[in-house]
């Protein structure tokens, strides 16, 4: 029997907006500091007093560039800002200086990478718009008696890119946040963070039937705040639309708000208001005419992105595609790798450590967290060259690992101070061996009947006698020594 | 003029049965005086948003001062705080 | 008397223009003070009458005054008109002080800036005596649209200043100014020109810094001087202009000394007569007095030929799309959250939206928010504003191919001679007012409206000069000229 599950194709398209990472707002000079008292950050252009006009940040047109470029979009030779129409107190103006008809880039695409097999999804469209305020409700919005305006964030450059509608999956969407985040912070235009809301997805979902090649009734869902978010509500949501059609009920077009907390997405409820949002150039603005050289500069001057990068991670370090993909999430991280491989020139060892130790500490993603690591990348590479010249365990090693994260020191010093240093005289370790020789006559005798097993056992013993200090190959061949001599 | 009530809800303006009527019947007149401009034939012709065309006028990325929140609250009509107050969302 | 007895308000240095003062400062004949406080005193005596002001900044003046004073008497004066008394439209933003736009909405608003042009006046050490009414939102040509009161056209109390600036132009067609600052979007300072007989200067888009700038249509709006004489025109034009970093469409373009240009003679200046500018309907007495001018503008050497702009009959029907369009955006602001008075009961927002605006605008305001609305809206966007932007490129090139053939256009500035308050109920009768003002906002142009005769009634007749972008040069130089070899400058409105 064939469920009914089977028989639809989930079509998705993300439309994500991404906070520049300019000093100031896209048409005035506020700063764009995150987290300031309300409305501190705000100036007669960005609060949209009567006679005030906009001017275009320059960086944030060159950020737009770089952006649309690493998705191999067209840049449009000509673009230009329109009013987007609509009323809500977060919106001074009450219209949305955007781009419309003639945006800055389309028709690019980004390469996402889903167990192990990599599609791309393509890109609409790239356009620059302003970000508006913050509204804070007293209580939930449906009951709030007032809300208060904060105009910090009101004019702050957002970045909008719209996909295709090319993504099958919850998975694959989260897999396409993933790639499309580490490209902002390979570019260093946006922090990436979901939490404080520089980066934020909404997402279109329908289902279709298999082989179908037009598309079904379409839901937006709005409100998800993290990549797993953004996932969990779409997998409802085909969960929804399946059960539904299963039913054989109509899909209505409609946002739905994600309700993390409860797990489920929810229609808006309010009445499909067909919006008008009335579009039309901006007359406060002049288009703008992108030079081809200039775009080719931009061009010239953009980092190793991640998919480039990750491939070369397998050819130089002949790292498995797994380390790779993993290493190279975002720019601190492969930045870091790096920096330890040429430290110490090992790097599947490198690529172990930083995935089971540094990667236990801090999340592959978090920029800042890396590049300020209590262990640097030379100090990760001053531990390993410890273990590899047997001053240390592998074992101690982890131990000294999480001491250099507590405290920021070196291994050297935790070593050297500990006496973690491993006991690698024959001479000492001969001795001690006599001992526990002595001591275990049972697995001596074992040993000598043929189980040559039992010889782990000693050695487990003389590791323990020298609290892990022992320099295990040492004890291993001084071990057999003894016992063939016995 | 059609549905003068949808324009006026796009507007945010309450109009009163009266003043919507009155407003009809001005609109009317008025788009009948602009209705002359069908007679024009404007294929192929690009249109003009700026009578002095210019193009690329940016301004360097360079944070400037802001203005205190007293100063920006002081035209407020209703305030809390440092915020502006509004009524009630309900959402249309 | 209508001037209150006791007050001597007829006063040499409120009859003077702005370049005589200036004049009289250098030579010490005069001071500032002196004269701010004849003006004060002529406003306190005749502004009850003509209600040019809606705000008088006395205080700010008399104290502005006095430190010009110091600077003429130490011989460093700041500029070309430090020290004179100049007033501004109230749609311009000046700090600490309310800036109305003649509207309720904006009744108590005080911005905590100052607009560029205001910048550059006090910089150049004018004297701001006050705000002066207006339209509500310029949108207007008879300034009854007033949210406060109608100003009166100081030829004849029961007529019209003109609008929008129609407080600026009484002003100082009362001579409660020296020199006025109002701005023009279809006509608004040269038709208020034209109808108090003061000169009326259109910049070029782009010319002066619109920053500050209460808009109306963003795409046409234009700040520009209100003035005695032509060559006060020129002094303030000078101080107001010139590129702004603030105005994404500020021009960078050298200002040139309008001043030094006007003693040029204009022997073998080409002139233009549109056949479009004298239609069926026009008052006489505009045609003749325009035809005149002409005459004498050949006299000076100027050769006249006839051209045509065919396009001019649509320019109002696209103007009253795009205007409204771009107003019906630029008015969105207005919502009662961030300034400006707001409704004392709404029971939600979009309540408290529709009924803060629908007290706060006047009629007029909200008529264009509709069509404005209207035209932007879904299904009617190709056929109306989309259809009006293109009407703009004819106009353009209309204007485009006569200046391939002519150096300046000389037009009436208005069909008519001031009417009277009440008289134009009829808000497209009203707009009809503004036919021959309404084609160079679309084009651009640089437009000045200048005195060329009475009516047999003694109302001021304007003509109006049109020039090539960035030209004003040339459009003071002719008006110069023709200003000085006729005897119309010499008459005042008899008010006391």
């Amino acid at each position: 029997m064939r469920s009914a599950a089977k028989d639809y194709e989930t079509v998705i398209g993300l439309e994500v907006h991404a906070q520049l990472l300019t000093r100031s707002k896209m048409f005035c000079g506020c700063p764009t500091t995150f987290g300031a008292a309300p409305n501190s950050q705000t100036c007669p252009i960005c609060q949209g007093m009567p006679g005030t006009l906009p001017v275009i940040n320059r960086r944030a047109i060159e950020f737009g560039v770089r952006t649309a470029l690493a998705f191999h979009c067209t840049i449009n030779p000509g673009c230009r800002f329109a009013r987007k129409h609509y009323y809500y107190p977060d919106m001074p103006k009450n219209f949305q200086i955007s781009q419309y008809e003639e945006p800055l880039a389309e028709h690019g695409w980004l390469e996402v990478t889903v167990d192990g097999q990599e599609r791309r999804v393509g890109i609409q469209r790239l356009h620059l718009e302003e970000d508006v305020g913050k509204l804070i409700h007293d209580g939930p919005l449906e009951t709030a008696r007032s809300s208060l305006v904060d105009f910090n964030r009101s004019g702050v450059p957002l970045m909008e890119t719209v996909s295709e509608p090319d993504i099958r999956s919850p998975e694959e969407a989260a897999a396409y946040l993933r790639a499309f985040r580490a490209i902002l912070l390979y570019l260093g235009v946006c922090d990436g963070n979901m939490e404080e809301r520089s980066l934020r997805c909404d997402a279109n979902i329908s289902l279709r039937e298999r082989g179908e090649t037009g598309f079904g009734t379409k839901v937006e869902i709005k409100n998800m705040n993290s990549f797993r978010n953004v996932q969990r509500a779409l997998e409802f949501e085909v969960g929804r639309q399946t059960e539904a059609l299963a039913r054989g009920e109509r899909l209505v077009q409609e946002t739905r708000l994600w309700d993390a907390d409860r797990g489920y997405t929810r229609s808006m409820r309010s009445k499909e208001f067909a919006h008008d949002y009335r579009y039309f150039p901006e007359p406060d603005l002049v288009p703008l005419t992108m030079d081809r050289a200039r775009v080719e500069e931009i061009r010239a001057g953009l980092p190793e992105l991640p998919a480039d990068r990750r491939q070369r991670f397998m050819r130089a370090y002949t790292l498995p595609a797994y380390d790779a993909l993993l290493l190279t999430q975002s720019r601190a991280l492969a930045d870091y790798y790096e920096a330890a491989v040429r430290e110490f020139a090992r790097p599947k060892i490198v690529s172990n450590w930083i995935m089971s130790e540094l990667l236990r500490e801090i999340p592959a993603d978090d920029e800042k967290a890396l590049a300020a690591s209590p262990v640097p990348a030379k100090n990760l590479a001053g531990l390993l060259q410890l273990i590899d010249r047997g001053t240390i365990s592998g074992k101690i090693a982890k131990d000294v690992f999480e001491k250099m994260f507590r405290s920021g020191e070196d291994a050297d010093t935790i070593v050297t101070r500990e006496g973690l240093i491993q006991v690698a005289d024959t001479g000492a370790l001969a001795a001690i061996i006599e001992q526990i020789l002595a001591a275990n006559p049972k697995a001596v005798l074992d040993w000598k009947r043929g189980k040559k097993a039992a010889a782990g056992a000693l050695v487990g013993h003389v590791m323990k006698a020298t609290q892990g200090k022992a320099n295990p190959g040492v004890v291993n061949s001084l071990l057999q020594e003894k016992l063939s001599q016995l | 003029m059609q549905d003068v009530e949808h324009v006026a809800r796009l507007a945010r303006l309450e109009l009163s049965p009266e003043e919507g009527e009155r407003m009809r019947e001005q609109l009317d007149r008025i788009l009948g005086y602009i209705d002359k401009l069908r007679q024009l034939d404007t294929a192929g012709v690009e249109p003009t948003s700026h009578a002095v065309p210019m193009v690329n006028v940016f301004r360097d990325d360079e944070p400037r001062p802001c203005l205190s929140p007293e100063e920006m609250l002081a035209n407020a009509p209703d305030r809390s705080g440092e915020f502006f107050r509004v009524p009630r969302i309900i959402e249309d | 008397m209508r001037g209150g007895a006791g007050l001597s308000v007829s006063n040499p240095l409120t009859e003077s223009t702005a370049h005589e003062l200036v004049e009289k400062f250098r030579s010490g004949a005069a001071t500032p003070s002196a004269a701010t406080r004849a003006y004060l005193d002529r406003i306190t005596a005749l502004d009850p009458t003509v209600r040019a002001y809606i705000t008088v900044t006395r205080e700010r003046a008399l104290a502005a005054a006095s430190a010009a004073d110091e600077r003429w008497r130490t011989g460093r004066p700041k500029g070309p008109i430090d020290g004179v008394p100049t007033a501004v439209k109230d749609v311009l933003c000046t700090k600490g002080v309310r800036t109305t736009c003649g509207s309720k909405i904006l009744e108590r608003f005080v911005p905590p800036y100052d607009a560029t042009v205001i910048e550059r006046l006090e910089a150049a050490g004018a004297v701001i005596l006050g705000k002066t009414n207006m339209d509500e939102f310029a949108m207007g040509s008879s300034t009854e649209h007033s949210a406060f009161f109608a100003t009166r056209n100081p030829w004849d109390l029961s007529r019209v200043p003109g609008g929008s600036s129609g407080g600026s132009a009484a002003a100082v067609g009362a001579d409660l100014a020296a020199a006025a600052i109002g701005s023009d979007t279809g006509g608004s300072i040269r038709q208020p020109g034209a109808f108090t007989g003061t000169v009326g200067l259109k910049p070029t888009y782009g010319r002066v810094s619109r920053y500050g700038l209460v808009a109306f249509a963003s795409s046409l709006d234009q700040v520009g001087p209100l003035t005695k004489d032509v060559a006060d025109a020129a002094l303030v034009l000078r101080v107001i202009a010139g590129h702004d970093p603030l105005d994404s469409t500020s021009a960078d373009v050298p200002v040139p000394d309008y001043a030094a240009e006007l003693s040029r003679p204009i022997a073998g200046l080409r002139i233009g007569v549109p056949k479009e500018y004298f239609v069926e309907g026009m008052d006489p007495e505009v045609e003749r007095a325009v035809r005149e001018a002409i005459e004498v503008l050949q006299r000076l050497g100027a050769t006249a030929e006839p051209l045509s702009l065919p396009t001019t009959d649509f320019a109002l029907a696209a103007y009253y799309l795009i205007a409204p369009a771009e107003a019906s955006s630029n008015l969105a602001r207005y919502d009662g959250v961030k300034y400006g008075s707001r409704v004392a009961s709404a029971k939600d927002l979009i309540d408290m939206y529709s009924k803060t605006r629908a007290q706060g605008f006047g009629a007029e305001v909200k008529r264009r928010i509709m069509l404005g609305t209207y035209a932007l809206s879904a299904g009617y966007h190709e056929a109306y504003y989309a259809k009006a932007q293109k009407v703009r490129t004819l106009v353009r090139r209309d204007f485009e191919a006569a200046f391939s053939r002519v150096d300046v256009i000389v037009a009436p500035t208005t069909p008519n001679v001031p009417f009277k308050l009440g008289e134009k109920e009829d808000p497209l009768a009203m707009y009809l007012n503004d036919i021959f003002t309404i084609p160079v906002n679309l084009a651009g142009l640089p437009g000045l409206s200048v005195r060329c005769g009475f009516s047999l009634a003694s109302l001021p007749i304007g003509l109006q000069f049109i020039g090539r972008p960035f030209d004003e040069a040339t459009l003071l130089r002719a008006a110069s000229a023709y200003e000085q070899a006729t005897p119309w400058r010499d008459r005042r409105p008899s008010l006391g």
